[in-house]
């Protein structure tokens, strides 16, 4: 405490601050008013724009990204990358550390809005929808596009608060019924169920790290996305575990679409149909899984692929 | 409720939880909005505090850095002063310089004869005039037998009235300078016999009743003494414990009562600090009441905890590698302390230091305890001498009723606010300069 | 001899004495070539020598310090005329301060004769000698050290290893200096409130619902007639901190959360420091405050109002009481709520929370223990507060909850307890401590439950 505010606090004075600033800097306004810019004028396109090999399209889009690009203050960390996901379908997005998958996957539901510094550009859309847009709302494309992040991150209330939390504020259930129902759907189909349903008034927190994600995933889903994007949701994750969680992404993949960035290229190849490949900020390659993995075109893929780099 | 979720509920169910979300929309913004203004309103609220504050005691205060003084021809009267050309001091100490001052007044107004009208004439006067004129005859004897033209210190209701403090509307009966004064104060300043000139008494004297005579130089060289002996004491004493308990303590019962102990008692309330200074200090030990040394002992024990905390902090930010590094080299662990832990931590323990004495510039509540709330007209010499400090003179002036002492109160509040903003400065920047990241 | 003169002379001593032990130890290395014979380096042989020197005198100048003054009095006391001698303790105590105060060469208020004149005399001889004798004990007691450090001055001293013993020996006394401070604190309070209970009994203090000490002093019959009922000042003091929490924990919650969560950097950069301010100011300058601006301000509100605001009221002092609680409160509160972490916002922005839904639904129950151990830490501060209350609150202990109305407070009343003309022993005095004593164990347990709560709170994120 600062304060031996006292002298913590010098201390204010007691202290002015003995605290270290939070890690990453707090929302300026992730909500309402840090608006992304739709353009950036003062940026020249970059010199060494390149051609991504493979399809970047889907059939049945429901996210269309063109020409998305991500700086960091002055760090240009995503570059020109468009993306396709489909209806029913699971991308992979595989590569190096530090190459953007986190950074893509956050601009698909504004996630980057909580970072003081990033600057999106480009044309998103969810079904033809601008996502990065002024007027978008962000509430709102966020209770379309649901997340999972990579640590489990329940949050400290009950297992029923937590599932709950989402359908209470977007007000998804009107009675105790509903919402017990809503609770009880998301938990079956996160796989969860059958291991909480008679300790759903114990925290949330005191969960096994695989029960954790899987209850984040059930968080997720109350909500009833239309997409859900995973960041890595099982590194923190023991085999068994993860396995689990895979079968899930299995299930749900036949009711929505899904982006999940993983370091395991078993498991990308395990759960995705599509799989895109990135590097330096550069989406290099993206195809059909199987192809590849077993016959990918870009040198730098090859390379990834084979284990012979990242 | 075991249904399996069939697989045309999202395309059945999605518009459905988008609508609803939507008609939910507009509340929720509202609810931000009102949240946000709430927060902005606070933050706004503790900021006009501060300006409040501020306002209130510098548009009360500020006047008092100047003091109105009357231009008078005083006549050093070899007669009055020194009537045998002696050269003594004593004697010419015991003179009567007030008379001189009342016959200078007298002359500017030779019309006023009766008793009454001299005696209110005289009142125009501080009563300080005729020390200021006993002080200069004392340093320059040679001043006896000539005559002066001297600016000297007019009365505190003719300074009030200068100030613009005394509605001249008032009926003359509910203030205390008369109209006739006020006549005589307008010829006076027909004349250009009256001016506001930089108050330095302010700064030189002690305490009196008479509000212009009233300054804080006691106050402040008590305040010095204590910090003097606070600092003196607690610097080491603290970081000596700091250095024990980072360094050399083990890991027991002890020392987390230790630990548990100082953080209790950066947090116990100031005056049970005054009652232990009563009761040890001042009823046991038998030392003296209203001396700044046992006010300096007391605050010692009150800051000590901090210096503590803050040390302890300054020296775990001293990374490993460097004790590693000199234990290494074959120091032993006492060497290693000494030559290099405490002096990379040294800059962390001087803010924390400055910061501590900030807090006992300030404090007031344990020496009303010891006695430091005495009357004292004396500036003390000696940290052994009896002495207030600067809050609480602010304390004792806070009660007296006279305009005057408002002013007063609220310059020496200024003045105590200056010190603490000029050391929590030093701190600040002492911080940032010697700031380091390992 | 001065004190001062004879802590001079000490000082010189041990320098000396470093600088002799210095050369010794490198004469019996066999000179400046040989030093590596030596255990140490030659400076610890001089530290060695010069602690030999330096520590015995001054611990007899301590050891003097603590018993000369009652030695002697008791001497002059011995040597007094029997009437005086035999003259009750309190009375004594008058003689006593009147010789002191004559041999300090003051004036004393009532002449007791030539007896006093006489003790006067005697104690200040005897105190003259006695200064003597330290003197001359002190020097050698120097010598005589520094002369045995001296001759076991040889190359095998593990010189450094000593010395180093000693300064952890004082580093270890430093530490215990903020225990004694506790017990010194606890014991000093507790002896003088056994005096009191043994006056009033413990019960009519602790549930008595009337104050009123200055009776006593009236009636000339301590303690039986005094009213020493402490309930109308714990109420008041529990109203007007009660008012000040109330100004305080909203206003220093919501700016926290507004700086941390809504804020960008550049104004949190300028807000900050300037509410820190308020955490700086004296309290004295708060209570000045109340009482030249507050007090009135709210007499006039009350009075266009129809509302009769007394001018020292509850209401006055709990406010500003409050406004000096502000910053601690908000800075404790950004403290925990920077501790809730990234992730946790991450998840309830992620599932479309707006800003004051995850602040409100997941930070502040994230944060809730830390946010109440603050405010415990405030509440404990508000009822230890004293110059506001002095200042700003009345003298009349009354019972009542309307905060429009004068109340006082267990701070204020220690205060004009023991702020002027005193008499030791009796109950008025010995009351302060009693009332000293509740507001040590008070705040102490709010402040050892709050630091263990917002302990682990600390853990539960680290
Ligand atoms: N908050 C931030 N501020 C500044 N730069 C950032 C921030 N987050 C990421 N970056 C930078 O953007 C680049 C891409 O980071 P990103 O987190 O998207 O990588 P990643 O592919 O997810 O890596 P990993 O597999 O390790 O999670 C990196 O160079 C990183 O340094
Ligand atoms: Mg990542």
């Amino acid at each position: 405490m600062a304060v031996a505010e006292q002298a913590h606090k010098v201390t204010n004075t007691d202290k002015a601050s003995a605290v270290p600033p939070p890690a990453p800097r707090k929302p300026d306004s992730p909500v309402m008013s840090a608006v992304p810019e739709s353009a950036a004028p003062e940026l020249a396109p970059d010199p060494g724009k390149y051609e991504t090999i493979g399809d970047v399209t889907a059939t049945d889009p429901v996210l269309t990204v063109r020409d998305c690009n991500v700086y960091y203050g002055d760090n240009h960390a995503l570059q020109h990358v468009n993306l396709d996901v489909g209806r029913n379908q699971v991308v992979a997005l595989i590569g190096p550390s530090g190459c953007g998958k986190s950074t893509f996957i956050r601009c698909l539901n504004r996630m980057n809005d909580t970072i003081d510094t990033a600057r999106v550009t480009g044309e998103l859309k969810l079904h033809g929808e601008d996502i990065n847009s002024r007027e978008t709302d962000v509430v709102l494309l966020r209770a379309r596009v649901g997340m999972v992040f990579q640590k489990p991150n329940p949050f400290p209330k009950t297992i029923y608060e937590n599932v709950a939390y989402g359908p209470r504020l977007h007000g998804l259930a009107s009675n105790r019924a509903e919402l017990d129902e809503i609770v009880h759907g998301s938990l079956q189909r996160a796989g969860l169920w059958d291991e909480v349903k008679d300790r759903l008034d114990d925290a949330g927190t005191g969960l096994s790290g695989g029960q954790q994600q899987r209850l984040c995933i059930a968080r997720t889903i109350a909500v009833n996305p239309e997409v859900i994007l995973m960041d890595e949701p099982c590194s923190a994750l023991d085999p068994i575990a993860t396995a689990k969680i895979e079968d899930l992404i299995d299930e749900l993949a036949q009711n929505y679409a899904i982006a999940i960035v993983t370091h395991s290229m078993q498991q990308a190849a395990r759960v995705s149909q599509r799989t895109a490949y990135f590097h330096l900020g550069k989406l290099i390659e993206v195809d059909q899984t199987d192809k590849v993995f077993t016959n990918p075109s870009h040198k730098l893929t090859e390379d990834y692929v084979t284990g012979r780099f990242g | 409720m075991s249904d399996q979720p069939d697989m045309n509920e999202f395309s059945a169910r999605s518009p459905d939880t988008l609508e609803r979300v939507r008609v939910g929309l507009a509340a929720r913004y509202r609810r931000e909005r009102r949240f946000r203004m709430y927060g902005l309103m606070s933050t706004c609220l503790g900021l006009l505090f501060v300006l409040f504050l501020f306002v209130s005691i510098i548009s009360n205060g500020y006047t008092a850095f100047w003091q109105t003084q009357v231009r008078l021809e005083i006549d050093f009267d070899a007669q009055l002063i020194d009537p045998d050309g002696t050269g003594d001091a004593k004697i010419i100490g015991s003179a009567n310089f007030d008379k001189l001052v009342r016959t200078a007044v007298g002359q500017l107004f030779p019309e006023v004869t009766d008793r009454r009208g001299r005696r209110s004439l005289n009142r125009l006067m501080s009563a300080g005039a005729g020390f200021e004129l006993r002080e200069m005859t004392l340093a320059d004897p040679a001043l006896i037998g000539t005559r002066q033209t001297l600016w000297l210190p007019a009365d505190d209701e003719v300074d009030m009235l200068i100030k613009g403090y005394i509605d001249r509307d008032v009926p003359e009966g509910s203030r205390r300078i008369k109209d006739q004064q006020i006549l005589w104060v307008d010829a006076l300043i027909a004349d250009e016999r009256i001016e506001r000139q930089f108050n330095t008494d302010f700064f030189r004297l002690g305490d009196s009743r008479e509000p212009e005579l009233a300054g804080i130089g006691g106050a402040i060289k008590g305040s010095f003494f204590m910090l003097v002996v606070t600092i003196a004491l607690s610097f080491p004493l603290g970081v000596a414990a700091a250095v024990y308990l980072e360094e050399f303590a083990p890991k027991n019962r002890w020392v987390d009562v230790l630990e548990v102990n100082i953080n209790n008692l950066a947090a116990v309330p100031s005056i049970v600090f005054g009652l232990l200074g009563l009761a040890v200090f001042i009823n046991f030990f038998g030392l003296p009441r209203s001396a700044p040394l046992v006010g300096g002992l007391v605050l010692t024990l009150m800051t000590l905890p901090t210096i503590i905390i803050a040390s302890r902090a300054a020296i775990k930010s001293v990374p490993p590698s460097v004790r590693q590094a000199a234990l290494g080299v074959g120091a032993s662990q006492m060497q290693t302390v000494f030559h290099h832990v405490i002096p990379l931590a040294m800059p962390g323990m001087l803010t924390g230091a400055i910061i501590g004495m900030a807090r006992a510039l300030g404090e007031s509540a344990p020496l009303l305890m010891i006695g430091m709330i005495a009357f004292i007209v004396e500036v003390p010499g000696t940290p052994l001498e009896p002495s207030t400090a600067l809050p609480v003179q602010i304390y004792l002036w806070a009660d007296s009723p006279e305009r005057a002492f408002v002013e007063r109160t609220s310059a020496a509040i200024m003045v105590l606010l200056a010190f603490l903003l000029v050391m929590n400065g030093a701190a600040i920047w002492m911080r940032k300069r010697f700031e380091r990241r390992w | 001899m001065q004190l001062s003169t004879l802590l001079l002379i000490l000082i010189a001593m041990a320098v000396i004495s470093f600088m002799l032990g210095r050369r010794r130890s490198i004469a019996v290395a066999g000179g400046y070539g040989s030093i590596r014979k030596l255990h140490s380096l030659p400076k610890y042989y001089g530290y060695y020598v010069a602690i030999w020197c330096g520590l015995p005198g001054v611990l007899l100048i301590l050891l003097w310090l603590s018993v000369s003054e009652s030695l002697i009095m008791s001497q002059v006391i011995a040597s007094l005329p029997s009437e005086l001698r035999e003259l009750p303790e309190s009375q004594l105590g008058l003689v006593v301060n009147d010789i002191k105060n004559l041999a300090a060469g003051q004036f004393i208020n009532e002449q007791r004769g030539a007896d006093v004149a006489v003790a006067a005399e005697l104690y200040s001889s005897l105190q003259a000698s006695a200064r003597w004798i330290l003197s001359g004990l002190m020097i050698a007691v120097g010598l005589v050290g520094s002369a045995y450090a001296w001759t076991r001055l040889q190359p095998r001293l593990r010189a450094r290893n000593q010395v180093e013993g000693i300064i952890k020996v004082g580093l270890i006394l430093a530490s215990t200096v903020a225990i004694l401070t506790t017990v010194g604190i606890l014991l000093s309070v507790l002896f003088e409130a056994v005096r009191f209970f043994q006056k009033v009994p413990f019960t009519d203090f602790l549930f008595g619902l009337t104050w009123s000490p200055q009776t006593a002093l009236r009636a000339d019959q301590v303690g039986s007639s005094g009213a020493f009922g402490a309930i109308p000042l714990f109420a008041g003091t529990l109203l007007i901190s009660a008012i000040a929490m109330v100004v305080a924990m909203p206003i220093g919650l919501m700016t926290a959360i507004f700086l941390s969560e809504y804020a960008s950097s550049r104004v949190r950069a300028w807000v900050k420091p300037i509410l820190e301010i308020l955490a700086g100011v004296p309290t004295v300058v708060y209570g000045y405050f109340a009482a030249l601006t507050v007090g009135p301000l709210l007499g006039d509100i009350g009075a266009l109002l129809g509302l009769n605001v007394a001018s020292e009221s509850a209401l006055g002092a709990g406010l500003v009481m409050g406004i000096m609680i502000i910053p601690f409160v908000s800075s404790l509160s950004d403290d925990v709520i920077n501790a809730v972490p990234q992730a946790m916002r991450d998840g309830s922005y992620g599932l479309g929370a707006t800003q004051s839904e995850t602040i409100k639904h997941v930070i502040l129950p994230a944060a809730l223990p830390g946010i109440v151990g603050g405010g415990l830490l405030a509440v404990s501060r508000a009822i230890g507060e004293t110059m506001i209350v002095v200042m700003a609150a009345g003298l009349a202990a009354n019972l009542t909850a309307n905060p429009l109305e004068a109340v006082t407070t267990v701070t204020v009343q220690i205060v004009t307890l023991l702020v002027g003309d005193q008499e030791f022993d009796s109950a008025k005095t010995l009351a302060a401590f009693a009332l000293g004593l509740v507001l040590f164990i008070v705040t102490l347990l709010l402040n050892v439950v709050a630091l263990q709560v917002v302990r682990k709170y600390r853990e539960q994120y680290e």
